[in-house]
């Protein structure tokens, strides 16, 4: 967006109501040149001071990765990606002068941060929320982290986690998902610049719900973060990611890969509104997001539940997943994705019983307008020794005209004679009846369709933090504007 | 004599390109309930579904005017702000939008296309709650998804909860009474009694005499063959009990 529409409080909304968050920061950055070898990672690594085991790993992840070939069992038209031609490092300002405090962060970061409406400074305090703000690779503020750390808590960006708490990175770090999980996690494993860390103590609940708000603002970088939380025993935690981009006409890649660990007792809560930029209504630009997300877990009686709303990219790719090894533990899942013009989404999750007396709920709303398709793919696996196993997916798809696709692939695989495995699917066209309906009350086509749409993901959306809840809401209508008519 | 709330003149209505209304005149004034009878397939719901504007109903000719405007040319959210209110003979369900969250976004769009201000929230909840008492319909029905698990009864109850609230210049209200049974469509008769006055006019679309003596309309009309066949005052429901509608099919034929 340039500077002068900016200005024009008329232009700006007409192009904000586009796509709200596509404008494009204009500060000085510390970028490497696009391309990716050993040299590459070296020079990460050094720029983060990162201990030498790090730097091992991020070799054989790099090593791994140059053997591995890109999925191709997905749904999904992926064009073909020249991993040589992204930067893998790009970070406001000199690395040098990383900001220390709030204050000496640059102002226009700030007012990029305030358009997002990310409350940093006092509004934060108010909202009862701590944000990371992963800008690009690095992390710029984070908030609250004197509160937090009252309680024991820590919320930092990942590079000072592996300075600070090396011991509990080193223990922790691709024990959930190893570098070889995948092709774009092993990348990540790579490459990855920055993300957030999480560590709860024992027996402690998180005073405050954690977020982190990520961004991609330079032109040709991909977004590599690594996220890593480890609930200890008795403890619980909620966390909120919230993500979007300039709009551009090039593709950018984002590949990021999260981290969960519950043990005895513990529970995570994790939750998703995603609104990277999907590209025009041609299907030119947008974001690759091909994310690997898994929890693990580990303890008797833990708990992990995903909650997301994937709004934006062009191509999304993308699995929560919990493996229930704790006995007694339960996973969950909840996810509305919305595809409207060319977006693809490829998206679900897996459920991994393990444990005795594991559970597991999965509730997938996919939403598909314009020329767009929409794919649920799940797994939920049984082994032989999870006594008393169950799972219940439901999976719902709403078309909205009639070049869309909506698909559903639910794999189970059952190696325990007594689990119960239930799995339910609908698969249904907005319906003239309540179109008509809303507007013979007065509601225009629109406002009929959000409200319709916005009732059919009202399951998923009453399990997100509330202020979330009213952004997913908001992201929902912007994202299938144009969709009818 | 004032001018017609609803003025239809010779409209004619095709479906799939056969013709079912074929110069349909009639003329409603404000205060005054006009109940319209007829066979199945004489067109009573095409008409409904014409006034309310719902595609596929293809207007060849003639012309309808609400309030000295001219309805045909909008489109049917228009027509609800206009004050149109069509009272459905099978209200649809939605599920997870409940059922105040619509109706308070009615009233909101409603009154600002009349240039009015959002209606305060605690004020609209007071008043749906004291309406529903009215209809003895159960206030968790309020907050459930629109007509979701409604029962057959509680679904014309809500339909008759919207139009108290919205409160309508012209209700056609088609079939409200079908399918329910005496003390259901008691309360449903009395909700209409209740919002009849001065300004506003219903046109009641049914089969049965049962509601037309709890609601005694002024008018009386027989819709037979695409057209109004007959035409009467109250006494005309009880000649039809009498006479069926044979000898108006017979007329029309």
């Amino acid at each position: 967006m340039s500077r002068t529409a900016e200005r024009n409080p008329e232009v700006r909304e007409l192009l904000e109501r586009k796509y709200r968050h596509g404008f494009v920061t204009d500060i000085e950055s510390d970028t490497l040149p696009p391309g990716l070898d050993e040299d590459v990672i070296r020079v990460i690594s050094a720029r983060k001071d990162e201990p030498e085991f790090l730097l091992d790993w991020r070799l054989r992840a790099y090593r791994y990765w140059r053997e591995a070939r890109e999925p191709s069992w997905a749904k999904l038209n992926i064009p073909p990606i020249d991993y040589q031609a992204i930067s893998y490092y790009s970070a406001p300002g000199a690395a040098k002068d990383a900001p220390k405090s709030l204050d000496e962060v640059d102002p226009r970061l700030l007012e990029t941060y305030d358009k997002l409406g990310i409350p940093l400074h006092e509004r934060a305090r108010l909202a009862g929320v701590a944000v990371d703000a992963v800008f690009d690779s690095v992390s710029v503020a984070t908030t609250f982290k004197s509160r937090l750390a009252e309680a024991g808590v820590i919320f930092c960006p990942f590079s000072e986690a592996v300075r600070e708490h090396p011991e509990l990175v080193r223990k922790y770090l691709g024990s959930v998902v190893p570098y070889r999980d995948n092709y774009f996690a092993a990348l990540n494993s790579a490459v990855f610049t920055d993300g957030s860390f999480v560590y709860i103590p024992k027996n402690t609940k998180c005073p405050m719900e954690l977020s982190t708000y990520f961004r991609i603002n330079e032109q040709n970088t991909g977004q590599f973060e690594r996220t890593l939380i480890i609930a200890d025993e008795g403890s619980e935690v909620s966390y909120l990611e919230g993500c979007t981009a300039p709009m551009r006409d090039e593709n950018q890649l984002h590949a990021a890969v999260v981290e969960l660990v519950a043990l005895k007792d513990a529970r995570i809560k994790y939750s998703t509104v995603q609104n990277w930029y999907p590209g025009d209504e041609e299907g030119r630009g947008g974001i690759y997001n091909f994310v690997t997300k898994r929890g693990d877990c580990r303890g008797e009686n833990s708990s992990i539940s995903w909650t997301q709303v994937e709004a934006g990219s062009a191509i999304t790719w993308k699995y929560p997943s919990c493996i229930l090894r704790g006995d007694n533990s339960t996973g969950e899942f909840y996810s509305v994705a919305v595809t409207n013009n060319f977006q693809q989404a490829d998206t679900g999750t897996k459920m991994i019983h393990i444990g005795r007396n594991t559970s597991s709920n999965i509730l997938s709303k996919g939403i598909s307008a314009g020329k767009a398709q929409n794919t649920y793919r799940g797994l939920v696996k049984v082994f032989p020794r999870a006594e008393g196993a169950r799972n219940f997916t439901q999976c719902d798809s709403l078309l909205i005209g009639r070049d869309c696709g909506a698909h559903t692939f639910p794999h189970m695989d059952i190696a325990h004679p007594h689990a119960v495995v239930e799995h339910e699917a609908t698969t249904s066209r907005i319906s003239e009846d309540q179109l008509f309906y809303c507007r013979q009350r007065g509601l225009d086509e629109e406002d009929a369709v959000n409200l319709i749409v916005n009732g059919f993901c009202k399951q998923v959306f009453n399990m997100l933090p509330m202020e979330f809840a009213v952004e997913a809401q908001a992201l929902m209508n912007v994202s299938l504007e144009g969709a009818i008519g | 004599m004032s001018a017609p709330l609803l003025d239809i003149r010779d409209l004619r209505v095709s479906v799939e390109n056969k013709e079912i209304l074929s110069g349909l005149s009639l003329e409603v004034r404000a205060g005054e309930v006009h109940a319209i009878m007829g066979p199945n397939g004489a067109g009573k719901s095409t008409l409904a579904q014409t006034l309310a504007g719902r595609d596929g109903y293809e207007v060849t000719g003639g012309s309808v005017l609400l309030d000295g405007e001219d309805l045909l040319d909008m489109n049917p959210e228009e027509r609800a702000c206009k004050g149109l209110f069509l009272g459905f003979q099978y209200p649809v369900e939605i599920p997870g939008v409940s059922n105040m969250y619509l109706l308070r976004s009615a009233v909101n769009v409603q009154r600002k296309a009349a240039g009015k201000e959002e209606i305060n929230a605690a004020a609209f909840l007071k008043q749906a709650r004291a309406e529903a008492a009215r209809l003895k319909l159960k206030p968790e029905l309020l907050k459930r998804g629109v007509n979701e698990g409604f029962s057959g009864g509680e679904k014309k109850r809500n339909e008759i909860l919207q139009l108290a609230v919205l409160k309508p210049r012209l209700a056609v209200l088609d079939e409200t009474d079908s399918g329910l049974d005496i003390d259901a469509l008691k309360i449903v008769a009395s909700g209409i009694r209740a919002l009849r006055d001065g300004r506003r006019a219903f046109v009641l679309i049914t089969h049965y005499e049962r509601i037309l003596n709890l609601v005694s309309p002024d008018r009386v009309h027989v819709l037979a063959g695409g057209s109004i066949a007959r035409s009467g005052g109250a006494e005309l429901v009880g000649e039809l009990e009498a006479s069926g509608y044979e000898p108006f099919l017979r007329e029309a034929a």
